[in-house]
């Protein structure tokens, strides 16, 4: 066991982790974030993907020990006061999602991509959340959803 | 699934990794960037006693320049190398190549040398470095070797790398006036495993091309050169019917694999038609570098 302390949406947290644990595993037992969701746990589905020092990741990809020292965003730190997010109001108003379980991870693809490409158009967006699986909407929904929340940012 | 339990060190210099690999050898795994590593963890297909994890490790970061090569600290992380000046002005076909591996997220963890030592023959690095002929720097406690690429890829997932040496940095030769780069590939979606990969570097002086390289992932165990194809371009001027005739020697040498993703046949085709289209775009942005 490794005694770790980061930042995750804004606090710091400190606890104990074993070297195998990965950070998802640590955001949703330890620190009972469980926004963040587990598909596939080796780096396929998306649905873990958590923002780390600005750049999205996948946390099952990542182990806890490796976060020490580093800012984490998840899902609830998008919208601390229990609203929406810019992104997850857009994909709210746009059906983005039928049984939600990937959301989480789309919706923090979308918002690490927006930070970087706030002009992004549909291809840029298909291919940045290309790593994201959905296995009810068909997608296009999703990709309406972050579209109009690019929209929304640029005040358009 | 969850993780297999591992003793796990994290070595602060490049010295302390080699001594802990001269202890534990082959018991020990050393983990980049992990976007291949965790994922077989988890599969359980590795069972590493030991983890090396050299994220800590400073001096195997960064991208330098000097006398006509361009060095890549093992650690680099491919969405750094992607935003590099370096990278795009001294290495355009490592250039092309970086935006095509995995996804975003993998981008922003996956390392340039996690990805070579791993060797996946379907990826993308490796045809990059066999393309250009790179070099591969590795020490181990009785010191450091040079590898070239030609000699590092061994066979699936397999390098030369001694179980006691760390890949450090990978030199690659910086593009001369002239050259002219393509990546091509095809996949199932934007970011998965190429069915089929194609790099190419030509050198076109005076109307004529000087210097073709041409390197296939996803068409044997180990990234290929397309040696034929390579002589019959070298001192001929582009044309059409020169490409058509380069792409059927490319491919009658080859005999990839036949999986689920693709047929021996079907992966045959898709490479003449890469190797068509990957000469005919080198060919033409080999005017813009003077």
């Amino acid at each position: 066991m490794v005694e770790i302390t980061l930042r995750v949406n804004g606090t710091a947290c400190t606890g104990p982790a074993e070297a195998r644990k990965t950070l998802a595993d640590f955001l949703r037992d330890d620190l009972n974030l469980t926004g963040t969701h587990l598909g596939c746990e080796h780096g396929v589905c998306g649905a873990c993907t958590v923002i780390v020092d600005g750049r999205a990741v996948r946390s099952c990809l990542m182990l806890a020990v490796q976060a020490a020292g580093s800012e984490v965003t998840t899902i609830e730190g998008l919208a601390p006061d229990g609203g929406l997010g810019v992104v997850q109001q857009a994909m709210w108003d746009s059906h983005s999602f039928q049984c939600g379980f990937c959301t989480p991870g789309m919706v923090m693809q979308a918002v690490a991509f927006l930070g970087d490409h706030p002009d992004a158009g549909e291809q840029q967006i298909r291919e940045a959340l290309s790593g994201n699986i959905c296995r009810c909407t068909g997608y296009q929904s999703i990709i309406d959803g972050v579209l109009l929340a690019a929209k929304r940012s640029r005040g358009r | 699934m969850k993780l297999p339990p591992f003793d796990y060190e994290a070595p602060r210099t490049v010295s302390e990794a080699v001594e802990l690999l001269a202890e534990h050898q082959d018991e020990a795994s050393v983990l980049a960037g992990g976007q291949s590593l965790i994922p077989l963890l988890a599969l359980r297909l590795a069972h590493p006693a030991v983890l090396i994890d050299i994220n800590g490790i400073e001096e195997l970061s960064g991208v330098s320049a000097a006398d006509g090569w361009v060095a890549i600290g093992a650690m680099t992380r491919a969405y750094v190398a992607e935003e590099s000046e370096t990278v795009a002005d001294a290495l355009p076909l490592l250039a092309a190549a970086l935006p095509l591996i995995g996804h975003e997220a993998i981008r922003s963890r996956g390392t340039i040398g996690g990805s070579l030592a791993h060797a996946d023959p379907a990826a993308e690095l490796p045809a990059v470095a066999r393309a250009l002929d790179a070099e591969f720097v590795v020490r181990a406690q009785s010191g450091e070797r040079v590898v070239p690429a030609a000699e590092w890829f061994e066979g699936y997932l397999t390098t030369s790398r001694d179980p006691g040496e760390l890949l450090v940095k990978v030199r690659f030769p910086a593009a001369g006036p002239g050259t002219g780069i393509s990546f091509q590939e095809v996949a199932r979606r934007h970011g998965d495993f190429a069915i089929v990969g194609l790099a190419v570097s030509l050198m076109v002086s005076e109307g004529s091309i000087s210097d073709a390289r041409l390197a296939f992932a996803g068409m044997s165990d180990v990234p290929v050169r397309a040696a034929e194809a390579e002589d019959l371009l070298v001192g001929e001027r582009p044309s059409t019917e020169l490409f058509d005739e380069a792409a059927r020697r490319a491919t009658d040498s080859v005999d990839p694999p036949a999986d689920l993703h693709g047929s021996a046949e079907y992966r045959r085709k898709v490479a003449a038609a890469l190797v068509r289209r990957g000469l005919r775009t080198a060919a033409d942005n080999a005017g813009e570098r003077q």
